[in-house]
């Protein structure tokens, strides 16, 4: 009997352990994959993800007159948001190191007032780490009220140790419905 | 099922009807259930295959409309792989690895039955919303693909059934794992050390510890989907910061262990079917222990394969690229220690032999076609296509099933006490090969050419091809009709079977009498 006894406590050592993976694994799943997932896109300047500069540091950027480089701007507006939302210019001209200024226009033609947020991405990654901003109405929500319209004004550059065989940057956003996420601010 | 007592008169009362079936803790009969249950899926889940193919026997819409389409592939990946696959393993697992290491029954009984009486459950949830529309071409199945990407999934109306039907398949196969652990590590039978373990245990233990692993994962990420939809959570939505990417990282974390999960306890079946019908020594035990260990570790950093074309960086492209093909080392070593095993033995090939090399055979074929997957900027141009199609059903029908029914005919007299009959396994055997063949080989070509998976309608060029595949798939799926057939006969009656069952046979589950006893090993035998 006492082997019987020996053998139900190894067992229930073996449950008790594997509970444990298992409650380390959806922790793993749920927590930390998502953590580091941003962790790792933001390190290696993944996903197009381009970096927030202050002014003055830009400011301090030798400008690189050898070279022109065109910076093409691209507009997209999820299904889900009753918004009209475009560049004003298609694309620009501009040497590496110069700090430009471009705006967006986006009109709310619902009405209804709603809240947006504004995803972007910089195609080829590989120059996303080189595209800095400074100034970018995606880092906050935005709320337009019914029928309103709104300028958007992005300020960026590139920096001069962009790669040689990139000549051509996209700026990309998207637009999509954030009532949901909306910040009380 | 015989409830012949042979050496064991205590404790032999046990209800009968259905309750013996709703109230067993007997790892015969649960394996029992899980085989049946298996089997009933692979049905349904094959007829919606054949509603598949039936729409894509012609370009143009003729039987089904597209949502209604989508539903039946999404539905029959999920029930091939949840349903029928994973549920004959563990059933395979209940009859067999307490009468291999030569233990009484499974470590936690009752646990068992939960386990079991878990998935009807399940597969009932997943299933239920199909019939929840205005009428049957609407309903409300899941549409969304097997791989139930975000943001497309966290659309669907009836998520919530999806979600805990998935929850419910992980608990189910955590606590089979748990048990089969428990059970190899604790009641193996005196002097049967790990590394003289059959090799369908060794493949069920590594298999279990992968489930272990991975489920809570998935379970991680359909939770992710719930809350996304339901709590305000931004996981997987880009407007609250979130990132469909994400979605398809925790999916493949899981997603490519759980390719392995399906095929390593099939490789332990062909491990201990082709030394007995060769009449030679398995060649490599330990090496073979070794290949599905690093298999299975392999496994767990190759994920993203599945994602070359998400617009990964080059290095993260190089580094998954270089780390997928290495699985081929491993799985290399596995299939010539197969054919080593072959070499010079006195083969005969009796049904489950046949069903073994056609498995060696038609896996490798997969094998290589996965090698070409996973050369990265090659599978931009593979990638959704139906060479995709077909690389898995290669690796799945003719790896994962054709082991399982190689295995069932292989322990089949065991269980039952009879011979089956030789002549309906090898027409069932021939017809299911040949349909197999035409149906997924072609995919290979129109693959190729650039016919994308997943769409109800296609090209004129493509018509051909997928003829040819629709009147394999209807062969094939027949053909299955034929193994009913045959198992139903051989239960009832037959010729009778020795214990031996085949002249080669090795291994503890072989000394028991057949159709094994209720009880077995109540007094554990020992291992020299
Ligand atoms: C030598 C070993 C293998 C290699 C190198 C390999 C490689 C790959 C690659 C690169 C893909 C992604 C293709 C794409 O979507 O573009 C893939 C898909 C797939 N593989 Fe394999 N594979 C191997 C073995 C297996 C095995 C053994 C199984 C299962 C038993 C399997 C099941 C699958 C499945 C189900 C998919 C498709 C998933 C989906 O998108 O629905 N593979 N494989
Ligand atoms: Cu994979």
């Amino acid at each position: 009997m006492s082997q019987q006894q020996d053998l139900r406590a190894a067992n229930k050592r073996v449950v008790r352990k594997i509970l444990l993976i298992v409650v380390g694994m959806f922790a793993f799943g749920y927590v930390a994959l998502p953590q580091l997932y941003n962790l790792i896109c933001d390190s290696f300047g993944l996903n197009g993800q381009a970096e927030q500069v202050s002014k003055a540091a830009a400011g301090e950027v030798k400008v690189d007159k050898s070279r022109t480089v065109t910076v093409a701007f691209s507009s997209i507006v999820n299904s889900r948001l009753p918004w009209g939302f475009e560049p004003q210019v298609k694309e620009i001209q501009l040497h590496p190191g110069e700090l430009k200024k471009v705006n967006y226009i986006a009109r709310n033609l619902s009405g209804s007032d709603v809240v947006g947020q504004a995803i972007y991405s910089v195609t080829p990654v590989e120059a996303a780490r080189y595209f800095k901003k400074t100034e970018c109405f995606c880092y906050t929500q935005q709320t337009l009220k019914s029928g309103e319209s709104k300028d958007m004004p992005v300020l960026f550059m590139l920096e001069p140790d962009l790669p040689e065989n990139i000549k051509t940057v996209t700026l990309s956003y998207t637009f999509f419905r954030a009532d949901k996420y909306a910040k009380s601010n | 099922m015989s409830e012949t007592m042979t050496h064991d008169t205590h404790h032999d009362e046990h209800p009968s009807g259905i309750k013996r079936w709703l109230f067993t803790t007997n790892h015969k009969d649960i394996g029992t259930l899980y085989l049946w249950f298996s089997f009933i899926m692979f049905m349904l889940g094959g007829a919606m295959a054949l509603v598949i193919r039936a729409e894509l026997f012609q370009p143009g819409m003729q039987i089904v409309d597209p949502n209604f389409f989508n539903m039946m592939t999404t539905l029959h990946g999920l029930i091939m792989v949840f349903g029928a696959i994973m549920p004959a393993f563990v059933g395979l697992a209940n009859w067999q690895v307490p009468l291999m290491i030569g233990a009484p029954d499974m470590a936690l009984p009752r646990m068992n039955n939960w386990s079991f009486w878990i998935l009807p459950f399940a597969a009932t949830m997943l299933v239920a919303p199909m019939f929840m529309g205005d009428n049957f071409m609407s309903g409300q199945g899941p549409a969304f693909g097997w791989t139930f990407y975000a943001p497309l999934s966290g659309q669907y109306d009836k998520l919530a059934f999806f979600v805990f039907a998935v929850h419910l398949l992980g608990f189910s196969s955590i606590m089979g794992s748990i048990n089969i652990i428990a059970t190899i590590l604790n009641m193996r039978a005196p002097g049967m050390t790990l590394m003289k373990m059959p090799m369908f245990v060794w493949t069920w233990l590594i298999t279990a510890f992968l489930l272990i692993a991975v489920m809570p994962v998935l379970a991680g990420a359909v939770t992710m989907l719930l809350t996304d939809k339901y709590f305000g959570t931004s996981f997987f939505d880009a407007a609250g910061g979130g990132d469909p990417v994400l979605f398809q990282h925790v999916f493949w974390f899981f997603g490519h262990p759980e390719v392995y999960i399906m095929i390593l306890p099939a490789f332990g079946i062909i491990s201990e079917i082709i030394p007995t019908f060769a009449r030679k020594k398995l060649f490599g035990y330990a090496s073979m222990v070794y290949a599905v260990a690093s298999i299975a570790f392999l496994s767990f950093i190759v994920w993203a394969h599945h994602m070359f074309t998400v617009g990964m960086p080059v290095a993260g492209e190089l580094y998954f690229m270089y780390a997928t093909v290495m699985i081929a080392v491993p799985t290399a070593v596995k299939v010539f220690n197969w054919a080593t095993t072959m070499w010079r033995g006195s083969m005969t090939f009796e049904t489950p032999m046949l069903w073994a090399v056609g498995t060696v055979f038609l896996f490798t074929i997969g094998g290589f076609t996965g090698l070409m997957l996973g050369v990265a900027p090659a599978d931009f141009q593979y990638h959704d296509t139906y060479f995709v199609v077909a690389h898995f059903h290669y690796v799945l029908v003719s790896g994962a099933l054709f082991g399982i029914i190689a295995g069932v005919m292989y322990w089949l007299p065991k269980w039952t006490g009879n011979m089956y009959n030789e002549g309906l396994g090898k027409l069932h055997f021939w017809l299911t090969m040949i349909g197999m063949n035409l149906t997924f080989f072609p995919m290979h070509f129109t693959g190729l050419a650039g016919m994308p998976r997943r769409y109800s309608d296609y090209p004129l060029q493509f018509a051909e091809f997928n003829q040819i595949s629709t009147i394999g798939a209807f062969i094939f799926g027949f053909s299955q009709l034929i193994m009913l057939y045959l198992i139903i006969k051989c239960i009832k009656g037959g010729e009778k079977a020795t214990d031996e069952v085949w002249e080669g046979s090795h291994g503890l589950e072989w000394t028991l009498p057949s159709p094994a006893p209720y009880h077995s090993f109540d007094t554990a035998p020992e291992i020299k």
